[in-house]
């Protein structure tokens, strides 16, 4: 009873935040009713067991993806106006579309209730044992190149945001530390010895 | 009593939402990625309700997989925003034809 009562508050607070991200007029509170909808989210994967992705959900959705959302779209001085304007010669095609889009989802399901496909367990879920342990024991296991490819991709992503974003700038005049390291002291250095009233010429 | 059925169902109306927010707002790129990210959220209710009704790890497993695709993607599309910025100024993105692809 009471999870049915949670399951039904979750997927609705999900559902309508969802609305509302796509629907705000102002992009930051797009991104504020999309942390809602993740946190909801989360909520749903705790109903159904799942503790370790939901407090994943939390941590990389909310802590580290939205908040990257919220600074990009409060640092850039975009006129968000002028960027709604084409809603309204939009949405006509795009609800045909959605419409379309879950007709052919409910057929899939239906389709899918129709006759059941049962294959073997690639990795039981043994009763009694923590979801953590489990994951875990799949991922360290039988997973653990492709844990490793995401670690390669995750790597990747960042080597490329910063190479995206790096600028170099002309008008100033860093510290060249490997022209640094390279200077020898000959290059730069010279012992004279003038004779009196003779000067030194560099 | 909550059935796989009912997350399918929160996950198809999610995803449909997802696309349906890209359509709308086809010259705001910022609110597409958003919408991506509902999109591959929807993605995720799905595998993990299939993970906890079939007793299989699996789901769980690629969940996690789709959550890293996810941030790496979020990175990536957020920095190539910001110099797309840099260099015209707006993020109106219905007519981008700079490449001629």
């Amino acid at each position: 009873m009471i999870q049915a009562f949670a399951f039904y508050l979750f997927a609705a607070i999900v559902i309508a935040s969802g609305v509302m991200t796509i629907g705000a007029r102002n992009p930051v509170h797009s991104v504020l009713w999309l942390i809602l909808a993740f946190f909801n989210a989360a909520g749903l994967f705790l109903i159904l067991g799942a503790e370790f992705i939901a407090m994943l959900l939390v941590i990389v959705y909310v802590g580290a993806v939205a908040v990257l959302f919220l600074f990009v779209v409060m640092m850039l001085d975009i006129d968000f106006a002028e960027l709604r304007s084409g809603i309204a010669r939009y949405w006509p095609f795009a609800s045909i579309l959605a419409l379309i889009l879950l007709a052919e989802i409910v057929f899939a399901v239906m389709a899918w209730n129709a006759g059941t496909v049962v294959a073997a367990k690639a990795s039981p879920a043994a009763q009694g044992v923590p979801n953590i342990e489990l994951l875990g024991r799949a991922l360290y296991g039988r997973y653990l190149y492709i844990f490793e490819a995401a670690g390669l991709v995750l790597l990747v992503a960042m080597i490329g945001a910063i190479v995206l974003t790096h600028r170099r700038r002309s008008d100033l005049r860093p510290q060249n530390v490997s022209h640094q390291v390279r200077r020898r002291p000959e290059d730069a250095v010279v012992n004279m010895n003038p004779g009196v009233g003779q000067g030194v010429e560099l | 009593m909550i059935g796989l059925g009912h997350y399918l169902a929160v996950g198809a109306i999610l995803f449909v939402l997802g696309v349906f927010g890209i359509f709308i707002n086809r010259k705001n790129v910022i609110v597409i990625l958003m919408a991506i990210e509902l999109i591959l959220l929807s993605v995720n209710i799905n595998l993990v309700a299939f993970s906890a009704f079939l007793g299989d790890m699996v789901g769980q497993v690629f969940a996690m997989f789709v959550l890293t695709v996810a941030a790496g993607e979020a990175a990536i599309g957020l920095a190539i925003l910001v110099i797309y910025f840099r260099g015209r100024g707006t993020i109106a993105v219905d007519d981008i034809n700079q490449m001629k692809g």
